[in-house]
């Protein structure tokens, strides 16, 4: 599923918009930065309640395909600015991080 | 009493004053500063401080400063069982003002001259313009050797041939600057990229990098991180002044983390940075000595073993 699909099917809401399309190869979640460090792959995408800059940092330097940010977390403005100089999209969803990486599941396969 | 620019009395410059120039005071100074009329009563003086988190506050009649009431006074009312006095029973009067327009050089001689650890500054007319505490120098001297690194790292930048995979360059990290804690590793990923770096390798650099950098802002007393990049590998430093390490292989054990509440808020501290530095790195080497600082290498090769590993 590419990031696009994601954002319909999942029906959630981007921070910022004019970012470039991108394959989704699975999800993460965690609220533990140096366990996303450590554990994420390149192409997935993080669902988090952990909304600050410092996650749309590691999500680029691990080259994951978008943040969602679960349980409608408020995405603080400099996160926001944040992501899009680095032009990574961030979602934000009323659902919790399980139903979240459950729907994915379902809607994506992984 | 305000006395202000008696440049004759502050004389002995400490250190340090070469990095800071021709910083004036204003230039460092917090402005809107808060200040109470002479009526106020130490009641609600005690409640601004309170609400503001401060720990002392100008008293002025129309801008001029007359005394400053500190948190000391507010203690001796309360004892006295006074606290409905206007702050002017209880302030200290002797104040000492400092001229917004003076070299920063002369707050440093204050401070140490003097036992207060706050100085209004006043402007020509003699009316409050804003206060200076350690910590505006603290942050305004941080700035300046940034700023001044930054220069010099410009100009090594300039002089590297950019087809050529070389770069030398040091960030300083400051304690607690978690805005700031990230922006080395990404940079140094950029760098790697343009240069064709698969991205496999990038991504082990990226993960010693940032751990190291979050490291040195969240455990450190500040520090530098260091880059030496060549054709055939990368060697991460990082170096700081305090406060050392304990126990080196505790702390290179999965899950160990002293990390406080505020700094797992953030999402850090999940003891998890060390181990993976040493997972991804070629070569990984951590000195070590409480008080003193520590020291950690990290190098990921290029060329050689990886291509051997892929
Ligand atoms: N530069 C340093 N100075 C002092 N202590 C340090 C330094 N780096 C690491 N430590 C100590 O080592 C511990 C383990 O570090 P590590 O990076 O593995 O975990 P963490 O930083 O606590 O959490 P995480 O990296 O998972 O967010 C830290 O909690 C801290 O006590
Ligand atoms: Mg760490």
């Amino acid at each position: 599923m590419t990031i696009k699909e994601l954002q319909t099917d999942m029906n959630c809401r981007a921070v910022w918009n004019g970012w470039e399309d991108r394959e989704v190869t699975g999800a993460y979640t965690s609220d533990l930065l140096s366990d996303v460090m450590a554990r994420s792959e390149e192409g997935q995408v993080l669902i988090t309640i952990q909304a600050h800059k410092n996650t749309v940092a590691v999500a680029v330097l691990k080259d994951l395909s978008g943040i969602i940010t679960a349980s409608n977390r408020p995405v603080p403005d400099d996160m926001i600015e944040t992501a899009r100089d680095e032009e990574i999209p961030v979602f934000v969803t009323d659902n919790n991080q399980y139903e979240t990486g459950w729907r994915l599941h379902e809607l994506g396969g992984f | 009493m305000t006395n202000m620019g008696q440049k004759g009395s502050f004389q002995s410059l400490p250190q340090g004053c070469e990095l800071i120039g021709d910083l004036k005071i204003s230039e460092v100074m917090t402005r809107n500063v808060l200040a109470v009329p002479r009526n106020t009563t130490i009641r609600e003086a005690q409640s601004i401080m309170k609400e503001n988190s401060i720990t002392g506050v100008p008293v002025v009649d129309s801008r001029v400063v007359v005394g400053i009431v500190s948190m000391n006074d507010i203690m001796n009312a309360l004892e006295s069982g006074r606290m409905d006095d206007p702050v002017t029973d209880w302030m200290t009067f002797e104040v000492q003002a400092l001229a917004e327009e003076m070299p920063l050089s002369f707050a440093i001689s204050a401070f140490s001259k003097y036992p207060f650890r706050r100085f209004p500054v006043v402007n020509k007319r003699n009316e409050l313009a804003g206060i200076i505490t350690f910590r505006n120098i603290n942050l305004a001297l941080i700035r300046e050797l940034s700023r001044q690194l930054q220069e010099k790292n410009n100009l090594n930048e300039h002089s590297v041939d950019m087809s050529s995979l070389e770069l030398v360059k040091e960030y300083l990290l400051s304690r607690y600057d978690f805005e700031n804690g990230g922006k080395a590793s990404s940079e140094i990923k950029k760098f790697l990229k343009g240069h064709g770096i698969p991205s496999r390798l990038i991504r082990r650099v990226a993960i010693a990098s940032y751990e190291l950098e979050i490291n040195l802002v969240a455990h450190s007393d500040g520090g530098m991180l260091g880059f030496d990049i060549n054709a055939d590998r990368v060697v991460i430093t990082s170096h700081d002044h305090g406060p050392g390490i304990a126990d080196v292989d505790q702390a290179l054990t999965e899950g160990f983390s002293t990390a406080n509440e505020w700094i797992r808020s953030l999402g850090f501290g999940a003891g998890i940075g060390l181990p993976n530095i040493k997972r991804v790195s070629d070569e990984f080497i951590i000195q070590s000595t409480l008080g003193l600082g520590t020291m950690i290498r990290a190098v990921i090769n290029i060329h050689t073993k990886d291509q051997h590993n892929n």
